[in-house]
């Protein structure tokens, strides 16, 4: 039972995301068109937020419900491999209007379509862990 | 009790959404976890036996039985939503983007959460589908466990930690995005 605790907070999610429409393929072509402060809005408040809680947490070093600090992992810096990975993201995000989470949201909304981009988003992510060695990082 | 009901079944603000998606990071964090949507493909790659062949699927994907498990709710939470909390399914686009998407043949922007002239089974087995679902969906997986991470672990979580590697991949987000959005996506729409 201790996972339940996941679901429910999954199911306020993908409410939350077709709620205010960030599930839709419109938003996220409006939003790289930049014609609406929507999209904006969304990430830009949780990123003020989501700044002042990582700062409270870091401050106060505050633990997690199992008593251990709460860690948040370092990102080691590079250039290539966050740019270039960042880039092919961007193009497949456009184009599908959808990031990983909203993909399975729409899922739940009805788009079966959608299934077809998870399955090529899963192949991806396979060929991506076969030839990662080869890549620049 | 009406008014909150009305309200919920009005699209949502950004305010709202965004107060709400920085709640679930705190909540996932608090519980010794981390807010990160993309990391998903990789636990199913390793649950489907990936880890035989690969290296990089090879772990324990049980660990991430929390990160599966949140992200099935999304579904769940997709489903409630469009079953009794979305009395129309138009989406507030702005009019010039209503405008943008008719000149590429986007007969009705803004009704339904998607073009019907994208997002349906006769469009999926032509190549216009081939490529907005096959292609698209394939560079979302594989550009996101490249950049080790999409619009939750990046763009939320990382910059919200301040990270540069984060900054530097929402930097790439953008180049992917526009190039897509204004040289690629007008030849595609139009096939």
């Amino acid at each position: 039972m201790k996972f339940i605790k996941y679901i429910f907070l999954g199911i306020l999610f993908g409410i939350t995301l077709t709620k205010a429409e960030v599930v839709s393929w419109y938003r996220i072509y409006e939003m790289f068109k930049f014609q609406s402060f929507h999209m904006y809005g969304v990430i830009g408040t949780a990123v003020v937020l989501g700044i002042i809680i990582t700062q409270i947490i870091k401050r106060t070093k505050m633990k997690a419900i199992s008593g251990d600090p709460i860690v948040i992992p370092a990102k080691k810096f590079s250039i290539p491999r966050y740019l270039i990975g960042g880039a092919i993201f961007g193009l497949g995000w456009a184009m599908t209007g959808a990031c990983p989470g909203p993909m399975f949201i729409l899922l739940g909304n009805g788009v079966f379509v959608i299934l077809v981009a998870i399955a090529a988003g899963l192949f991806g992510t396979f060929v991506y862990g076969k030839i990662k060695h080869k890549l620049p990082h | 009790m009406n008014s909150i009901i009305e309200f919920i079944q009005q699209p949502w603000p950004w305010y709202v959404a965004g107060t709400i998606i920085a709640l679930v990071m705190f909540t996932l964090l608090y519980f010794g976890n981390s807010f990160g949507l993309s990391a998903n493909f990789r636990n199913m790659c390793s649950m489907f036996g990936g880890g035989r062949s690969c290296e990089f699927f090879d772990f324990d994907w049980r660990k991430q039985t929390w990160n599966l498990l949140f992200l099935a709710g999304t579904v769940v939470g997709g489903f409630i939503a469009h079953q009794w909390l979305m009395p129309d399914a138009t989406i507030a686009i702005s009019d010039a983007t209503i405008a943008d998407l008719k000149e590429l043949g986007i007969a009705n922007p803004g009704v339904g959460i998607a073009p019907e002239e994208v997002f349906s089974f006769e469009t999926l087995f032509s190549l216009k589908g081939i490529i907005i679902f096959v292609v698209g969906g394939f560079l979302v997986g594989f550009g996101t466990r490249y950049a080790g991470g999409c619009t939750s672990g990046h763009a939320i979580s990382g910059l919200s930690d301040l990270q540069p590697a984060s900054l530097v991949a929402v930097i790439g987000f953008f180049i992917g995005g526009l190039i897509m959005t204004y040289l690629l996506l007008p030849h595609i729409l139009t096939m």
